[in-house]
């Protein structure tokens, strides 16, 4: 505690919230490693990081969603432990998560009230909620009738109720995850005098954003977290986008440079493909792209640039519209996904534990599962094939574990992810696509994946993978393509700088 | 029939917490076998047990269907529904198809009638599959109506009323209906024998075939079963096909064991088929599951409530208990998994 609150000198506000070497550990994955951070009264704290940094991770433990492995949480100067986000929230905290939490069959005025409806003498007091509402709305400047369905309004009104929900609670600390990835620039700009109103009070805000320059504008500190680790620590006046993403991305950070590979023929060509979601709008736009036999291609964009839809339909789970996928010379949109896979087309999907594993399974039985017509015999599948196979993907891929009879839950991230991959890779594919396969794995095991897709290629295998971290295209891909809003914005080779490749995906900084 | 359960892992120790807790079914079995062989001198005998199983086999056909139905994540609600509806069919087709415009009564001969049967119970579970599998409709929602359309046409077949003497004729050369419900092999019941060649066959499947391990893939997680090349919808729709066929046999048994043909037969024995499937181990969530411990659960009811009987016991408690062990299974099955996984 250093004194009252002083206009114009961040560093020296109250601190009201602090985490002091906070770690959180999900079996052998560290998320958080030992984390130090201050909330200053009435000032706005950015935190900074690439996915999987774990700045959601250090959020949720701040608001009560998760309990740390070690490590306190001090609040005006005492520690204290929430056991869940109630708890936090009836102490002054409230966070406002990135994906929403609404119940979309409500109305507003319901969904503002959730859980805390005012009691009047005839049951749920519901003109003074609507009243409290209305007040809510004139201050956020939108006109949003608090009867209306949450699912009648647009993603970024949605957003805004999400944001009045957490100020009908008074919060003294409000921690906003990703709040304008919804909203308009409009929006954006109310939010924001909402935000200062709301300092300007002694309400503190913990903002978390992937629009660099944005957050910039409204920020009083930034914070930068990495694999887990502050890494930088500055009030506003000392930075600038530079240092940020400097210490985002890190300097010495080595996952492996291009393999020297023979590159001949192509081996996938996907021309002119459109890819439409649920409603009929195009998230792949028709777009080309020739892959060759013993190259790396790395895929790299924001969130909804199209990246998964393109690989899951190359792949077989989405339909295209329109265009072509060739394989080896033979066009293959027609096929069923498992007619691709004994062609030789392989995706590893983004979401692991929903796509890619069977928790019920064992290790071994994952693993081979996308093979099994290579050990059946006959009838009957020969579990002496079977063993062979699964012992040699344990060796190819090195999965760390006591055999493959061990449950897969009992295998770190990393290691599943390795799983997911040689299962696939024993299909013997001669396109392997990737759908982030550094998700949520930390970095020696990052390090051995890349590894893996080297030496894969160097023996003529196409690999496609694609990434929203920049530091991983800049490691083993011979040619980074940036996707922005489902078309190719930019094609690179591996000589590129970091800054032209966020610039290119829309990413706002100036490069 | 080994290693059809879900592999548990290696190397956890042996404890005797753990033993009575995965071969749960197993010791309630015995459990169940020495008290009411203390409580009546007429329990534990040959002749009795044999005329239990005989019982047991009815509900042990259909709880195989259920259990592959179960381990793809669905449930059947429809298997007593098709049991009566192929029961019918089979009694109509042996009092004789009449073909007006042909003016003759066929007479088909009983292993027609047998296979005609079980493909249309075959169909009438495809028709379960393809509504779920194709037109997304929830399992339980698509096999409550199939439920009740195949009742109500087994209603509307007899108007309501029964096929009785399906012994057939020895002039029209359909004799031998009742061999399957009355005849033994080497003293064992057919019914019995049905059931243990379901059982293997079933179990074979389960444990060798690609098929089976399709059908555990899909059942614990289908969006990674599918990317990983695994016909989900065809795995789906085989299971209710077959879920359907093991319903038809059921029906034949039952209607060979009572000479008979009913609409109203096999009212509720769904929910006796997924009691059993759920006392033998099996997740209701899909994936995990085995044919023995299937077999095990049918026992534990049939023994149960067949002791219960020759004690003199009123049907009403009967009722009671079998619910009582039924709560007791799924208890324990979230025991068992909910730690599963997460540990070490």
């Amino acid at each position: 505690m250093t004194g009252g609150q002083i206009q114009g000198n961040p560093d020296a506000a109250e601190v009201v919230l602090a985490a002091r070497n906070v770690a959180k550990s999900y079996g052998s994955v560290h998320a958080l490693k030992g984390v130090n951070f201050d909330i200053h009264r009435g000032q706005v704290t950015t935190l900074f990081g690439e996915n999987g940094a774990g700045k959601s991770t250090l959020m949720k433990i701040l608001s009560g969603v998760i309990q740390p492995t070690t490590g306190d949480i001090v609040l005006d100067g005492r520690p204290v432990s929430f056991a869940n986000a109630n708890e936090a929230r009836d102490r002054g905290i409230s966070i406002i998560h990135q994906e929403l939490s609404l119940a979309p069959n409500l109305s507003v005025r319901d969904n503002i009230f959730m859980g805390r409806e005012l009691r009047g003498p005839l049951g749920v007091d519901f003109a003074e909620e609507e009243r409290q509402v209305r007040a809510l709305m004139e201050e956020l400047e939108e006109e949003i009738d608090p009867l209306t369905p949450v699912e009648e309004l647009r993603l970024g009104q949605q957003q805004i109720v999400e944001i009045a929900r957490a100020l009908s609670v008074d919060s003294r600390i409000l921690i906003m995850d990703e709040p304008t990835s919804a909203l308009s620039a409009s929006e954006v700009e109310v939010l924001f005098k909402v935000i200062r109103d709301l300092t300007a009070r002694g309400v503190s805000i913990v903002y978390i954003s992937h629009h660099l320059e944005e957050a910039l504008t409204i920020t009083d500190h930034a914070v930068v977290l990495r694999d887990g680790t502050m890494t930088a620590y500055a009030p506003r006046d000392q930075i600038d986008l530079d240092w940020i993403v400097r210490n985002m991305v890190g300097e010495n950070y080595d996952l492996g440079s291009p393999p020297d590979s023979d590159k001949r023929g192509v081996a996938l060509s996907i021309r002119n493909l459109s890819v439409p979601d649920a409603t009929g709008k195009d998230l792949v736009r028709g777009l080309s792209l020739d892959v060759k036999a013993g190259e790396i291609v790395c895929i790299y964009g924001l969130m909804g640039a199209g990246r998964t839809e393109l690989l899951e339909t190359c792949a077989g789970r989405l339909r295209a519209t329109g265009g072509e996928i060739v394989l080896e010379g033979q066009e293959i949109s027609h096929l069923s996904i498992a007619e691709r896979i004994a062609r030789g087309l392989a995706l590893v999907p983004e979401d692991r534990q929903r796509d890619g594993l069977v928790q019920t399974m064992s290790v071994g039985q994952n693993l081979s599962l996308a093979s099994i017509a290579s050990f059946t015999r006959g009838l009957f599948t020969s579990s002496r094939a079977e063993k062979k196979l699964i012992d040699d993907s344990i060796r190819n891929v090195t999965v760390k574990t006591s055999g493959g009879a061990a449950p897969i839950g009992s295998l770190s991230g990393g290691n599943q992810q390795k799983v997911v991959i040689g299962k696939m890779l024993a299909t013997k594919p001669r396109v392997i696509m990737l759908d982030e396969p550094s998700r949520g794995i930390d970095i020696g095991a990052k390090a051995e994946v890349f590894r893996l897709l080297a030496e894969g290629a160097r023996q003529g295998l196409a690999v496609i993978y694609s990434t929203s971290e920049v530091s991983e295209c800049l490691s083993i891909a011979h040619r980074i393509i940036v996707m922005h809003k489902g078309r190719i914005s930019a094609e690179f080779d591996s000589t590129v700088t970091k800054e032209k490749i966020m610039a290119a995906s829309g990413e706002s900084v100036a490069a | 029939m080994s290693a059809t359960t879900a592999p548990a892992a290696k190397g956890n120790g042996f404890s005797i917490g753990r033993l009575l807790l995965e071969g749960r079914a197993f010791f309630a079995l015995i459990a169940i076998i020495a008290v009411f062989s203390f409580l009546s001198p007429n329990y534990f005998t040959v002749s009795n047990f044999l005329i239990m199983s005989s019982q047991v086999a009815i509900y042990g056909i259909l709880s195989v269907g259920m259990l592959l139905v179960i381990l793809n994540g669905g449930i059947d609600l429809s298997v007593g529904s098709i049991l009566a509806l192929c029961g019918v069919c089979a009694g109509a087709m042996m009092q004789g198809i009449t073909l007006d415009w042909a003016g003759v009564i066929l007479y088909p001969p009983v292993w027609a009638v047998v296979v005609l049967t079980i493909a249309i119970g075959a169909l009438v579970g495809a028709l379960n599959g393809v509504l779920i599998a194709f037109f997304k409709v929830p399992p339980f929602v698509a096999t409550l109506g199939v439920m009740y359309v195949a009742r109500g046409v087994a209603l509307l077949m007899t108007n309501g009323l029964t096929y009785n003497n399906l012994r057939g004729q020895e002039a029209l050369g359909n004799t031998g209906f009742n061999w399957l419900g009355f005849n033994r092999i080497g003293g064992v019941p057919i019914s019995v024998i049905v059931l243990a060649v379901v059982a293997i066959l079933a179990g074979l499947m389960l444990s060798r075939s690609s098929f089976g391990r399709w059908l555990y893939a899909s059942g614990g997680n289908e969006r990674a079963a599918e990317l990983s090349g695994v016909p989900t919808r065809f795995v789906k729709i085989t299971v209710y096909t077959i879920s359907g066929a093991l319903a038809a046999i059921a029906g034949l048994v039952l209607a060979s064991q009572l000479t008979s043909a009913g609409p109203t037969a096999g009212t509720t024995y769904e929910l006796t088929a997924i009691a059993a499937v759920v006392i033998g181990g099996a997740a209701l969530t899909g994936g995990r599951g085995g044919v023995r411990g299937t077999m095990l659960g049918a026992f534990v009811i049939g023994f149960l409530s067949a002791g219960l009987v020759i004690i003199g016991v009123s049907s009403y408690w009967q009722t009671v208990f079998t619910g009582a062990v039924i709560v007791l299974a799924v208890l324990m099955n979230s025991i068992q998994y909910g730690k599963g996984g997460r540990k070490s």
